[in-house]
C-alpha cells in the first residue's frame, strides 16, 4: 500500500500498456492527476488517448501495469468497477438508450432502489441545479438535440457521485458558445473538488481550459507540461515530434468564374424536417467556400443535393445555365462535379471497407465499359498511382481497405475524387481524425486544385482551419444560410453567433 | 349464443400454448436476441413434460421437467451467440432442428419400449390438467364458462404473462434488461452485466417455451403422446410477438386472437359461403404481415422490434 | 463516498479480437471444426448404445454403396445446392432471405400450373415453360419482402418468414379445392404429373443436378466478374457508399431478390417436376431453412455451397440406411445434425476472437 502524500493524487497510472492484435495502442504510460485539477490529454487520433480513458473506465483491460485511485492501487475490469471508484467517463459517441427518457438513461445501472418518478425527477433536477446544467428530465432521448443529449451524459455521471471526470472530445459538437458554456461547467466542478480530464485535439481548447497538458504519440506519453507555460507550437511539435508550420496556404487567384449557381434551394428531410430552407450562393472556380455550421445545420443535405443524391423540394442549381436538379448522380458525376463526403466512421460510405484500392476506384467508374462483366483493369493502373502519387501505406492494392489507418484511407477518398478532374470539388470533414501531417497534405491537395481553377465547396469542422483555407466562408444554422463573409475578415465569435441563428446584418458577400 | 361462447373459450385454449411461445420470445428479444429456435425448445418442453408426467404421475414435477427442458435448448443457444457470437438466425434454426429431432427421438424410444406401444397419461396427472371447477365461481353462467373453467395452463399463462410484464416494465432489472436490447453498449456503460442478463432473460424465455410444449404434448391430443404435437406454433409464436408489439400484456390477447383464428374454421357460419380452411391457416400469418408492414410505415420507434435485437455483442470493438 | 479500499479481481474470463487470420489458418481451423463436431456427434452416438465409427461408416457407405444410392444421394442435394445458391445472393447484400421455402414452394405452384393443364405442349417447350413459371412464382415471392424493405425498412427476417407459411398454405388451398385430383378419396391431394410434364433423368439422377451445377459457375461468374455482382457487393455492405457511387439502391435490393427468389422458384419446379413428380405440400421440406445454415457454413461461396449441400446429403441419405439397418430413428439423424452443427457455429469464434484467462496476460496474438 503505497503512503499517502501530501498532493493526494486522484489517479496514478503506472507503466500502462494495452494492445490491440499486433497493434499498440498504449505502452508504458505514466500518469498522474490531483484532484482539483484540469488536465488535458492531447494527442493525435490514433495516439492511444481514448484508449488510455477506456482503461481507466473499465472498458478496456490493461494487458501490463498499474492503476491507482485516491493513493489505493486497484484493479478495473468493468464499468461497474470504474463507476465505484468514482471515475465517470463522458464518450465521445453518446451511449444513450433513445426510446428511454433523460430520468431512466441517468438511473440506468445504478444499484439504488426502484425510485418512484417524481422523486427521481426532483433528485436529478437537484444535482443539475447545482452545477449549472439545464436538463428536461422526462424528455425522451430520440427528440433531443445534441447538446442536450451531452447534458444527459453528464449528468449520468453526476449522479453516480463521481469525483474524477474524463471527457472525451465534448467540444466536437458544441458550437463556440456551447463550449465556454461547457468549460463554464468544469471550472465550477474543478472549484468543488472533482479531478478532471478532458481528451482533447484542439489546441486552442488545451490552453484555454485546462492546468496541465499530457501530450501522446503513437501509444506513448511523450510529456506532461504547465499550460501556462506553453503554447500552441511548443505543443504542436510534441504532438507530432518535428516542428510544423501551423500556417495554412492561402494562394490569391485572380480569374474567378461562376461555376455553380444555387438558387433557393429547398430540401425536406425523411422524418419531415427542414433539411434546407432557401440557400442560395454562387460557387466560383479557383476559390475554395468553406461552409461552417453545427453538426447537422444541413451540410449533408447540400452535398447531397448537388451530387444529386436527395430529392429537392424546391429551388435550382445551375451549373452553366443548365439546372442540375433532378438529374442522376451519374449525369452529375458525369458533367464534372465530385463530391467526397468523409463521416464519422470513415468507411461507412464513399468506401467499402472489405474491398481492396483497386475495386474501391471502380465505385463511380465501373459502368463506363460497355457490357455485362466489370474490367478491373484502369482501376489497377489508377490505384497503384495513386499510392506513388500520394505516399498511402498499403501491404498491397487489394488489401481491403479497413485495414488502413484514417489518413491513408481519406487520401484514398480524395485521391479518387481529384483523379476524375472535376470542375466542382465538394468535400466534407476531409482531415476528420487524420493527424496533422496528413491534414496538411490534404489542405495542399485543395489549394493544388484550386489553383488549377476547380471551385471548391468545403465543409469543416474546425473554425481555425476554415478561417485560414477558405477564401469565403458559408455559415448554415437549422437548414439556413445565417451569411456569407469574407475568411480574412471574419472572427471566430461573428461565425459562432451564426452557428446559434443569428443572421448576418450588412454586406453579404455574394455578387 | 352457446355457439360464440364455446368458440371464446375454444380460443382461449387454442391461444394458450401460443401465449407461452409468444412470451418466451418476448424475453428473448427483449434482451437483444432474435430465437428461431421457439420450435425446438417447445418441442423439447413437450418431450420432458410429457414423460416427466407420465412417469411421476404429477403435475408439478411435470411442469419443472418441461421448464428445464426448454432452458437447456435456450442454453445451447445462448452460449453460443452471447459467449461465442454465433449468428442468431443460423443457431436458432439448429436449435429448432435440434429440438423437434430429440424430442421425437426420446419419444419414439419411449413408445418402442412401452408395453402397449403407446403413451397415456396417468390418472392423478389427468385430473390435475382437466378444467378446473371452482365452487360458486363456476357456476356462473356464461362468466363462470368464460373465466373460470379452464386447465391449470391457462391460467399459469395468464400469470407469467403479467409477471413478464411487471418484470420487464416496472423493476430495475427489467429496466436494465430493455436497454441492452436497445443499446448494449449504453447498458455495458452504465454498468450494467450485460452478458448474464442476457443469459437470464433468454434461459427463462427457453423455460416458459418449454412449458408452451408441454401443453402441446399433455393437452392437445388428449393425453397420448404424438410426435411433431408442437406442429408449427412455436413459429407462429414468433409472428406473434410481433402482433403483440414485444408487449407480455399485449401478447395476452394476440395469443386469444391468434387462437381464435386457428379455430375459426370450426365455427364460422357455413350457411352463407364457404371459405376454404387454407384460408383461416393462412389468417394469422397473413395478419401479422400487415402488421409488419404497418409499424414500419408508421415508424414509431417505441413499438417496433428491440433496436439491438439479432445483433451480437461484443465490449472491446475497435 | 464510497469505499474504495478494495482490490477486485482480474476477470476470469475475457474476450478478445485476434489480428486478423490468413486465409490459410481459416480454412485449417474449420477443418478442424468440422472433425470436432464429428467427434461431438460420435459422442451421441456412443451414448445410444452404438459405435460412432461404425455408424459413421454406415452413413458414409449408404450415400454410395450402389449406383442407386448415389443417385439418392444427389437427388437429396439438388434442392439444397440450388436453394443455398439462390439463398446466397441475398446473404451478399445482407438482405436475410429466410424465406426460401416460400419461394421454392410457389415456384412449384407456379411450374405445376402448365404441367397439369397444358400436359399436351411438346416436351422441351412445356418443360422450358415451366422452368420459366418456376423462376416467376419464386421471384415473384422474393419481390414482395424486398418492395417493402426497400421502400419502408420493413424487417425482411419476419416478413419472408410469414410468406413461407402463406405459401405452404396456398398449396393446401390448391390441394383441397381448385386443384384437387378428382380421383382422390379419403385425403385430397395434387393428380401426378402426366409423364410429359416430368424432367428427365440423365444418369438416372433428375436432370435437375445438371441445372444444379451449371448454376454454381453462374453464379459464382455473376458474383466476381459481373457489375451487377459488384453492385451487390457495394450495397451489402453500405448502402449509403453505394448511393453515393450513383447506384440505384433500391433497384438494386429488388432486382437481387427477384434472383434469389427465382432461383429458389426453379428448386420448387424442379423438385416437384423431377421428383415428386406432383405437386405436394411437402416440396420444400424444410430444404428452404436447411439451405439457410448451408449457405452460411460455406460463407457464401458457391464451389463452397457445392461441396457443404454434398455433405449434408451424404448425412442425410446415409441416416435413411441407418434406420433400415440399425433401427435407429430417423429423428437421430436430426439430432446428429445438431449436434455437429453447434460445434461448427461455435468454432467459428476462435477464427474471430479468442478468450484470455485470469494471469495468463494476452498482450500478443
Amino acid at each position: 500500500m503505497s503512503k499517502s502524500s501530501e498532493t493526494r493524487y486522484a489517479i496514478e497510472l503506472k507503466d500502462i500498456s494495452k494492445m490491440f492484435g499486433s497493434v499498440v495502442a498504449n505502452e508504458n504510460i505514466n500518469l498522474s492527476i490531483k484532484y482539483g485539477e484540469i488536465l488535458a490529454l492531447l494527442g493525435e487520433n490514433g495516439s492511444g488517448k481514448t484508449t488510455l480513458m477506456n482503461m481507466l473506465s473499465g472498458i478496456y483491460y490493461p494487458d501490463a501495469g498499474t492503476i491507482s485511485v485516491a493513493g489505493e492501487e486497484v484493479t478495473i475490469s468493468s464499468p461497474t468497477d470504474a463507476i465505484d471508484f468514482g471515475i465517470g467517463m463522458i464518450h465521445q459517441h453518446f451511449k444513450l438508450v433513445e426510446i428511454l427518457n433523460a430520468m431512466d438513461n441517468i438511473v440506468l445501472g445504478t444499484k439504488e432502489k426502484y425510485l418512484k418518478p417524481k422523486v427521481l425527477k426532483d433528485k436529478i433536477l437537484n444535482i443539475s441545479n447545482k452545477f449549472g446544467l439545464e436538463i428536461e428530465p422526462e424528455k425522451k432521448i430520440y427528440n433531443m438535440s445534441v447538446s442536450e443529449k451531452q447534458t444527459v451524459e453528464i449528468m449520468k455521471v453526476l449522479y453516480r457521485g463521481a469525483q474524477i471526470l474524463i471527457l472525451d472530445e465534448p467540444t466536437a459538437v458544441l458550437t463556440p458558445q456551447e463550449t465556454e458554456k461547457l468549460f463554464a461547467i468544469l471550472r465550477k466542478m474543478k472549484e468543488q473538488g472533482s479531478a478532471i480530464i478532458i481528451i482533447t485535439h484542439k489546441l486552442h481548447e488545451v490552453l484555454s481550459i485546462s492546468d496541465r497538458v499530457a501530450i501522446l504519440r503513437k501509444g506513448h506519453l511523450i510529456d506532461t507540461v504547465e499550460t501556462s507555460k506553453t503554447n500552441e507550437n511548443q505543443l504542436t511539435e510534441l504532438m507530432v515530434g518535428r516542428p510544423v508550420s501551423l500556417k495554412i496556404e492561402r494562394p490569391d487567384m485572380d480569374e474567378k468564374k461562376t461555376i455553380l449557381k444555387v438558387i433557393d434551394l429547398s430540401v425536406m428531410n425523411d422524418d419531415g424536417t427542414t433539411g434546407l430552407k432557401n440557400i442560395n450562393f454562387k460557387l466560383k472556380s479557383g476559390e475554395i467556400l468553406g461552409v461552417a455550421g453545427i453538426a447537422g445545420s444541413g451540410q449533408k443535405e447540400l452535398c447531397e443535393s448537388i451530387a444529386g443524391l436527395t430529392k429537392v423540394k424546391t429551388g435550382a442549381v445551375l451549373c452553366n445555365k443548365e439546372n442540375i436538379i433532378g438529374k442522376t448522380p451519374d449525369e452529375i458525376i458525369n458533367l464534372g462535379i465530385s463530391m467526397s463526403f468523409v463521416p464519422e466512421d470513415r468507411l461507412g460510405m464513399g468506401l467499402v471497407g472489405s474491398m481492396g484500392m483497386v475495386e474501391n476506384m471502380m465505385l463511380k467508374s465501373y459502368k463506363k465499359n460497355k457490357g455485362f462483366f466489370i474490367d478491373k483493369k484502369p482501376s489497377r493502373k489508377l490505384a497503384e498511382e495513386l499510392v506513388k502519387k500520394l505516399g498511402i501505406v498499403t501491404p498491397n492494392v487489394d488489401t481491403p481497405v479497413r485495414m488502413m489507418s484514417g489518413g491513408n484511407v481519406q487520401k484514398v477518398l480524395l485521391g479518387r475524387e481529384i483523379e476524375s478532374n472535376p470542375n466542382v470539388l465538394i468535400t466534407a470533414y476531409p482531415v476528420r481524425g487524420l493527424d496533422i501531417n496528413s491534414s496538411y497534405m490534404i489542405y495542399d491537395l485543395l489549394n493544388e486544385q484550386k489553383k488549377k481553377g476547380v471551385a471548391i465547396l468545403f465543409i469543416g469542422e474546425d473554425l481555425d482551419v476554415l478561417l485560414e483555407l477558405s477564401d469565403r466562408i458559408m455559415v448554415l444554422c437549422h437548414g439556413e444560410m445565417k451569411g456569407i463573409v469574407d475568411a480574412k475578415a471574419t472572427t471566430k465569435e461573428e461565425l459562432g453567433l451564426m452557428m446559434t441563428g443569428r443572421s448576418l446584418e450588412g454586406v453579404d458577400l455574394d455578387e | 349464443m352457446n355457439i360464440f361462447l364455446n368458440f371464446l373459450v375454444a380460443s382461449v385454449l387454442a391461444g394458450t400454448p401460443l401465449l407461452f411461445g409468444t412470451l418466451g420470445e418476448i424475453m428473448n428479444e427483449k434482451a437483444g436476441h432474435l430465437n428461431l429456435g421457439v420450435e425446438g425448445m417447445m418441442a423439447m418442453g413437450a418431450c420432458a413434460g410429457f414423460m416427466a408426467g407420465f412417469i411421476t404421475d404429477n403435475l408439478i414435477i411435470a411442469l419443472i421437467a418441461a421448464f428445464a427442458a426448454g432452458l437447456l435448448g435456450a442454453l445451447i443457444y445462448a452460449v453460443l451467440t452471447v459467449t461465442f457470437m454465433a449468428d442468431q438466425n443460423v443457431t436458432g434454426l439448429t436449435l429448432t432442428i435440434f429440438g423437434i429431432g430429440i424430442s421425437n427421438f426420446v419419444g419414439e424410444y419411449m413408445l418402442v419400449n412401452s408395453k402397449t406401444n403407446s403413451l397415456k397419461l396417468p390418472e392423478q396427472i389427468t385430473a390435475q390438467i382437466s378444467n378446473i371447477n371452482i365452487p360458486a365461481l363456476s357456476d356462473i353462467p356464461v362468466v363462470g364458462q368464460l373465466l373460470f373453467q379452464y386447465n391449470a395452463f391457462v391460467y399459469l399463462g395468464i400469470v407469467i404473462a403479467i409477471l413478464c410484464g411487471i418484470y420487464l416494465n416496472h423493476t430495475k432489472l427489467g429496466l436494465n434488461v430493455r436497454a441492452i436490447g436497445e443499446n448494449p453498449g449504453a447498458a455495458d456503460a452504465a454498468g450494467i452485466k450485460v452478458t448474464k442478463l442476457k443469459y437470464l432473460n433468454v434461459l427463462i424465455g427457453g423455460g416458459i417455451c418449454g412449458i408452451g410444449g408441454a401443453y402441446c404434448s399433455m393437452i392437445i391430443n388428449g393425453g397420448v403422446w404424438m410426435s411433431n404435437s408442437v406442429n408449427g406454433l412455436g413459429w407462429i409464436s414468433v409472428a406473434l410477438v410481433i402482433f403483440a408489439s414485444w408487449s407480455p400484456t399485449k401478447a395476452i390477447f394476440g395469443s386469444f386472437i391468434f387462437g381464435a383464428f386457428n379455430i375459426l374454421k370450426y365455427y364460422f357460419p357455413k350457411t352463407l359461403f364457404t371459405i376454404p380452411n387454407a384460408f383461416y391457416d393462412m389468417l394469422p400469418f397473413v395478419i401479422t404481415a400487415l402488421v409488419l408492414v404497418i409499424t414500419s410505415i408508421r415508424k414509431s420507434k417505441e413499438n417496433s422490434q428491440p433496436a439491438s435485437c439479432g445483433v451480437n455483442y461484443f465490449r472491446e470493438e475497435r | 463516498m464510497n469505499n474504495i479500499n478494495k482490490k477486485a479481481k482480474e476477470p476470469l474470463m475475457r474476450t478478445v479480437k485476434r489480428a486478423e487470420r490468413s486465409k490459410m489458418d481459416t480454412i485449417k481451423l474449420r477443418i478442424i471444426a468440422f472433425v470436432l463436431a464429428l467427434f461431438a456427434g460420435g459422442v451421441f452416438i456412443l451414448l445410444i448404445g452404438y459405435n460412432p465409427f461404425e455408424l459413421y461408416g454406415t452413413i458414409i457407405s449408404g450415400a454410395f454403396r450402389s449406383e442407386m444410392a448415389i443417385q439418392a444421394t444427389i437427388k437429396f442435394m439438388i434442392p439444397l445446392l440450388i436453394s443455398s445458391l439462390g439463398i446466397t445472393l441475398a446473404f451478399i447484400m445482407q438482405f436475410w432471405n429466410i424465406g426460401a421455402e416460400g419461394q421454392i414452394i410457389m415456384g412449384a405452384i407456379f411450374s405445376s400450373y402448365f404441367a397439369l393443364f397444358h400436359s399436351d405442349w411438346p416436351h422441351l417447350l412445356l418443360l422450358v415453360v415451366m422452368f420459366i413459371a418456376g423462376f416467376v412464382g419464386g421471384g415473384l415471392w422474393g419481390l414482395i419482402p424486398a418492395y417493402f424493405k426497400s421502400k419502408f425498412n420493413t424487417n425482411e427476417t419476419l416478413f419472408t418468414l410469414m410468406l413461407n407459411y402463406i405459401a405452404l398454405h396456398v398449396i393446401s388451398f390448391l390441394r383441397d379445392g381448385p386443384w384437387k385430383d378428382p380421383g382422390s378419396s379419403g385425403f385430397p391431394k395434387i393428380s401426378r404429373f402426366d409423364a410429359n410434364a416430368q424432367l428427365d433423368k440423365i444418369f438416372g439422377v433428375q436432370f435437375g443436378w445438371v441445372i444444379g451445377l451449371i448454376l454454381v459457375v453462374i453464379v459464382y461468374i455473376y458474383i466476381k466478374n459481373t457489375k451487377q455482382g459488384y453492385e451487390i457487393s457495394v450495397v451489402g455492405e453500405s448502402q449509403a457508399t453505394a448511393k453515393y457511387s450513383g447506384m440505384n439502391v433500391k433497384k438494386i435490393i429488388l432486382r437481387t431478390m427477384i434472383l434469389s427468389g427465382g432461383i429458389c422458384g426453379i428448386t420448387g419446379m424442379i423438385q416437384s417436376s423431377g421428383s415428386d413428380i406432383t405437386l405436394a405440400s411437402s416440396v420444400a421440406g424444410g430444404v428452404g431453412f436447411t439451405a439457410i445454415i448451408v449457405a452460411w457454413l460455406a460463407n457464401l461461396n458457391p464451389f463452397s455451397i457445392l461441396v457443404v449441400s454434398f455433405l449434408f446429403s451424404v448425412l442425410e441419405k446415409g441416416s435413411s440406411v441407418m434406420q433400415s439397418t440399425y433401427g435407429i430413428s430417423t429423428y437421430s439423424a436430426s439430432v446428429l445434425q445438431g449436434i455437429i452443427l453447434f460445434f461448427i457455429l461455435g468454432c467459428e469464434f476462435f477464427i474471430r476472437y479468442k478468450f484470455v484467462f485470469r494471469n495468463k496476460g494476452g498482450a500478443r496474438a
